[in-house]
């Protein structure tokens, strides 16, 4: 039987291109999620609360979207969850010194730019892989942050700047709304305009972009740029809903976000993967965390559970990928 | 040339410089930093992690990265706490044989997924690093192994000694970075290692089983984690599902990066990391004296890993030039 489908499908290339893509695995994987949460905790099937959840998390999805793009062109930014942290310290250290709450806030999204563009500049400049890179930047804006906030807690934010991204249209919570948007323009430059298309060429070969006249260093750059201008947004709008900043803020955020990327089917190695697969796998996230949470299993063990699917993650991008070259 | 050329060649010199520069000025600023109870505490702050270091520098040398081995330390000293809960009485080899084990399973379950998927070590570790930790809360069911389960024989073992009142732990670490540095320098496999991490493919070709070294190296660095994890409980007296080996992947990272360790692969030895690690605990030990708050510890060691990284881009630049050179 498998022969026969597998004649089928290389005779037919255009149902195979919709068929063998590795953002089914996510789909799967989230109606998967679905059944066994509801199977869990009859409270899970509310739409509502689902919704609610996924509040949280919008942060981490925001900059999975741009993680998937820097994979896609061949890079990886492990500095993200350290990235959160060092500008909400920031944050709550140039509020707390007197300074205006909007100044503050922009002081501490260009100074989450500034850590990107210092990945970027070591990794396009020096050329040292970005993998290993942000592994040391990682302890590198982790250890600033702790040095600036010690074991304090900044907080003494006005009232409506707390929990500010609660608000709703309708059942929807506007963060998920902002977060559906972005993933939509995010989506459609790489899917449709001749920057996606540059992407995916630096990530297939970055020498054969480089002589097609394509700067790979500068969109390279920009990335990293913009990974770090997006933490700095997070780390606010952590702040927020947490109405402190402390050092130790996203500690292992790195695995939820380099976990919704890789969920998605975007390929480790650079040059395949979409917005689309990287949005499904943001809710096969949410949809686990709450689920999980509904069902009282401990915050540390839920760890279990998404270290497992971060592997199966990549043994299926890697298998799918490897039978689409055949 | 001259036996000052050579010498200026040996990679370790840069970081021998340093640590004398950090000693001289940190004892000139304090002189308490000369006391032997500094030193004592630099000696008893890097055991645990000198071993890890030595799983963790052939796991670069072979151009992979492995940080689920603070995980993989949890593990094994909660399961040898369990242990010794249940039986008190176990001797210290058989504990440690049982820490290697359950390190080197852990180990090796990494090297399989790496080899087996063709994978970058680090994204598969990040899975397996929270995958272990997860483990780690299940099996003690989040409870801490407190100082009176831990027998008494292996809180000893970091206190008393058998030799000139060295603490045993430190001559069972040095034991084992003397084997490594034969084993690195000296054996088939240590070559052998050396030969895949300068180039997978060529290593290929000459007839060596790449996929074997680099399971072998993800084993024998999860099973040096694991011991650590049984120095952990010696040398605290508790292990705490939580706090244990959280974050000690990056110190030990740092130390065999800054000890001249290339992460492109291929280059890097025993005394460097050595150094390494000893310029670490220095750091850490020397903090205090020099008056600045232990919160800038974690921020001193990112400086020193870019600093580091960037600095063994330049040489490879500079290496390659040389080589441009001559070729003309």
């Amino acid at each position: 039987m498998f022969k026969n489908i597998n004649n089928y499908l290389s005779e037919n290339p255009v149902i195979r291109y919709w068929i063998v893509r590795p953002e089914w695995v996510a789909v799967i994987l989230l109606i998967l999620s679905i059944i066994t949460s509801i199977q869990l905790s009859p409270f899970f099937a509310d739409m509502a609360f689902i919704l609610d959840s996924a509040t949280p998390y919008v942060e981490y999805g925001l900059i999975a979207i741009i993680l998937t793009l820097i994979i896609i062109s061949g890079e990886i930014d492990l500095s993200i969850a350290s990235m959160i942290a060092l500008t909400a310290v920031i944050f709550g250290t140039v509020y707390n010194e007197g300074v205006n709450l909007y100044l503050s806030a922009i002081i501490a999204v260009l100074s989450g730019g500034l850590c990107g563009f210092f990945n970027g500049i070591l990794v396009t400049k020096l050329k040292i892989p970005s993998i290993i890179l942000t592994i040391g930047t990682l302890t590198l804006y982790r250890g600033i942050a702790q040095a600036m906030a010690s074991d304090f807690s900044l907080g003494g934010y006005p009232s409506w700047f707390v929990g500010i991204d609660y608000r709703y249209l309708g059942i929807i919570p506007i963060p998920v709304i902002i977060f559906t948007i972005f993933t939509l323009i995010v989506g459609i430059i790489l899917s449709s305009t001749i920057y996606g298309k540059q992407l995916y060429l630096i990530g297939t070969n970055p020498e054969t972009a480089k002589y097609s006249g394509i700067k790979v260093d500068r969109i390279k750059l920009i990335l990293f740029l913009f990974s770090g201008l997006i933490s700095g947004i997070a780390g606010v709008l952590t702040t927020s809903r947490l109405a402190v900043a402390r050092f130790n803020m996203a500690t292992g955020a790195e695995l939820e976000i380099v976990l919704m990327v890789m969920l998605g089917g975007t390929y480790i190695f650079g040059g395949r993967g979409n917005i689309f697969g990287t949005f499904i796998a943001f809710w096969i996230v949410v949809i686990l965390r709450a689920g999980m949470n509904v069902a009282n299993v401990k915050i540390q063990s839920q760890l279990t559970i998404l270290g497992a699917m971060l592997i199966i993650a990549i043994i299926f991008t890697n298998y799918i990928y490897a039978k689409s070259q055949k | 040339m001259t036996f000052f050329d050579k010498f200026l060649r040996i990679r370790e010199l840069g970081i021998l410089t340093i640590i004398i520069v950090f000693v001289v000025v940190a004892s000139i600023i304090d002189p308490r930093f000369l006391t032997f109870d500094s030193w004592r505490a630099v000696f008893m702050a890097i055991p645990l992690i000198l071993v890890m270091a030595m799983g963790q520098m052939m796991v670069i040398i072979c151009r992979h990265v492995d940080i689920s081995i603070g995980s993989i330390l949890a593990f094994a000293a909660i399961a040898i706490g369990l242990i010794f809960i249940e039986y008190p009485n176990t001797p210290l080899w058989v504990a440690i044989i049982i820490t290697a084990f359950v390190g080197a399973i852990m180990g090796l379950i990494n090297g399989i997924i790496v080899t087996k998927f063709n994978v970058h070590s680090i994204i598969v570790t990040l899975g397996t690093l929270s995958l272990y930790r997860g483990l780690v809360f299940i099996v003690s069911g989040g409870r801490q192994i407190d100082r009176n389960d831990i027998p008494l024989s292996i809180i000893s073992f970091s206190q008393t000694s058998f030799l000139f009142s060295i603490p045993s732990i430190l001559i069972t670490s040095t034991i084992i970075v003397l084997i490594t540095h034969y084993m690195m320098r000296h054996t088939i496999i240590g070559r052998e290692i050396y030969a895949t991490g300068s180039n997978p493919v060529a290593a290929h070709l000459k007839g060596i089983n790449v996929t074997k070294i680099t399971l072998f190296v993800f084993t024998l660095c999860g099973m040096l984690s694991g011991i650590a994890g049984l120095f952990y409980a010696s040398r605290f007296g508790y292990v705490n599902p939580g706090v244990t080996g959280v974050g000690i992947e990056f110190i030990v990272i740092a130390g065999v990066i800054i000890g001249g360790t290339s992460i492109t692969g291929g280059s890097g030895s025993v005394l460097g990391t050595f150094l390494g690690i000893l310029l670490l605990g220095i750091i850490n030990v020397a903090l205090p004296v020099l008056n600045i708050p232990g919160g800038y510890q974690k921020a001193i060691y990112g400086v020193i890993i870019v600093a580091a990284l960037a600095l063994d881009q330049l040489i490879i630049y500079r290496m390659k030039k040389l080589r441009s050179l001559k070729n003309v």
